[in-house]
């Protein structure tokens, strides 16, 4: 089975260094990958290389075997979803905020997809700048889940989700509910590839690491948590909040 | 009323901005200075132009020369617009686009319908007045557009990031900078004749042309001016936020400041 993400020598020029620096990994699908490292060592680079957010100056990068060059990028975005680091909630209510993802997408749709994300389908005539930092997170992920719906019409069609430190601007009871979040989504069959500055919620929710410094991969290893990646994602080692493994 | 503004006359005028040069020094404003170049540019330019209108609306000389000095008007608008907006990417190329266009649609109107016929003496002033203000327009659309690229970055990247196009994903964004730019013309054409009575209705009442006949005509040219304030405004902004995307919809990166 090919390689959830591959990244061949992968060069990103910044106005100074490079942001990434002659790159290559390998993401294996399954479960909750952590992209680790400290502050500027390209870590939000990698991962907008990965729904091509970003293009390499030099090098590839491929999903599932195929060079994102090459394919249909709008597409592959909606596939491959991404929320960001701070929550960007659009103009308009929660309902309009899902339906900029999935212009058809109905009222109860909407209610389900908001109480997969652990919100209160009551939220969906509210104006989304009103949302608390937690919410608005919450809702850029089911707007993101809309996307992958929309795709393939109904059936949500997300397959990846890029994380780009989700939880930093977000108090630790949200942190918490959106890493089980995230697990759940592992649960389904979506892989995470997950930015993180935090060795403890690296811990807590990943299966594995790619550590970066200064654009370049330190180190590629198993997240300590035992054994192979496919066996773990049931775990509830790796169940937000249900302790240290 | 004197047919001629003396030089004394004239200097007089002058030093109304004196005037105002010395309260701008009194309260710290540090205008002063471009006031006193304000006064000095438009004095030493708007000479060259009675000269070379002189020149050109003179008995026997071909209109073509009018057409060529729309041509320099036309490029000069343009280099302006880059200019003032360098945030933005191939600006050059756009802005001589959208200010022929303005130019040629605005014109092509203004002649057809027989605002004014077709001679050296009028070409070159109603270029002047579509191109003038259209500028003033599409300077306001493109800086709008720099500083909202930037403001709004990661609300562009976030609907990018939800598999829209870039046409769907800058629509918010380009929505606002067409109304920022297009709003005040549209303002100036519903106070026309309550707050304001507009320059070419002034002259030809002023020359003795039936009061009926200038506003027909003012109000000709307001439309027409409004028509290429949007013109000018929608093809630059379009034409430009196009530069900001690439064709496989990603935002470029920010360019050094």
């Amino acid at each position: 089975m090919p390689d959830l993400f591959a990244l061949e020598a992968v060069t990103v020029r910044g106005h100074g260094r490079p942001r990434l620096d002659a790159v290559s990994c390998r993401v294996r699908a399954g479960g909750i990958t952590a992209v680790v490292g400290p502050s500027g060592s390209g870590k939000s680079t990698l991962l907008r290389c990965c729904n091509r957010l970003v293009a390499p100056d030099e090098g590839s990068v491929a999903y599932r075997g195929a060079d994102l060059a090459t394919v249909d990028v709008l597409a592959h975005r909606r596939e491959v979803g991404m929320v960001f680091q701070r929550p960007v909630p659009f103009a308009g209510t929660v309902l309009e905020n899902l339906r900029v993802a999935d212009p058809d997408i109905g009222e109860d749709a909407a209610g389900a997809l908001l109480e997969r994300v652990a919100l209160d389908a009551a939220v969906l005539g509210r104006d989304a700048d009103e949302l608390s930092g937690g919410e608005a997170q919450r809702m850029g992920l089911a707007r993101t889940l809309a996307a992958g719906a929309a795709s393939v019409g109904g059936a949500s069609g997300l397959r990846v989700l890029l994380a780009d430190e989700p939880t930093a601007s977000l108090d630790a009871d949200a942190a918490r509910e959106l890493e089980r979040l995230l697990r759940g989504l592992t649960d389904d069959g979506v892989d995470v590839l997950l930015v993180s500055h935090d060795p403890d919620q690296v811990r807590r929710i990943a299966d594995r690491t790619v550590a970066l410094e200064r654009g370049r991969v330190l180190d590629r290893h198993e997240a300590g948590v035992g054994g192979p990646a496919g066996s773990d994602r049931t775990s509830r080692a790796h169940e937000a909040g249900g302790g240290t493994p | 009323m004197s047919d001629h503004v003396s030089w004394a006359g004239l200097a007089v005028a002058i030093g109304l901005v004196v005037v105002a040069a010395g309260l701008s020094r009194w309260w710290r404003l540090g205008l002063e200075r471009d006031a006193l170049v304000a006064v000095g540019r438009s004095l030493a330019q708007m000479l060259l132009v009675a000269v070379a209108l002189g020149l050109i609306v003179a008995e026997g000389t071909s209109v073509w020369w009018s057409w060529l000095w729309v041509a320099l008007m036309v490029v000069f608008a343009a280099l302006t617009m880059r200019r003032r907006a360098p945030a933005l990417p191939g600006l050059l190329r756009i802005a001589l686009l959208a200010v022929g266009a303005t130019a040629v649609v605005g014109l092509g109107v203004v002649f057809a319908i027989g605002v004014f016929p077709v001679t050296s003496r009028t070409v070159v002033p109603v270029a002047g007045m579509l191109v003038g203000n259209s500028l003033s327009a599409g300077v306001v659309a493109c800086r709008r557009l720099a500083e909202a690229i930037d403001e709004r970055r990661d609300e562009v990247e976030a609907r990018l990031a939800l598999g829209q196009p870039w046409t769907e994903a800058a629509r918010p964004l380009l929505r606002s900078v067409l109304r920022t730019a297009i709003s005040p013309q549209i303002e100036s054409t519903k106070a026309l004749g309550v707050v304001f009575l507009p320059g070419a209705m002034t002259g030809l009442i002023l020359a003795g042309v039936d009061p009926l006949d200038a506003v027909l005509v003012q109000l000709a040219l307001m439309y027409v001016i409004l028509g290429g304030v949007v013109t000018m405004t929608t093809v630059t902004t379009l034409a430009a936020a196009r530069e900001l995307f690439t064709s496989d919809h990603r935002l470029r990166p920010r360019e050094p400041a």
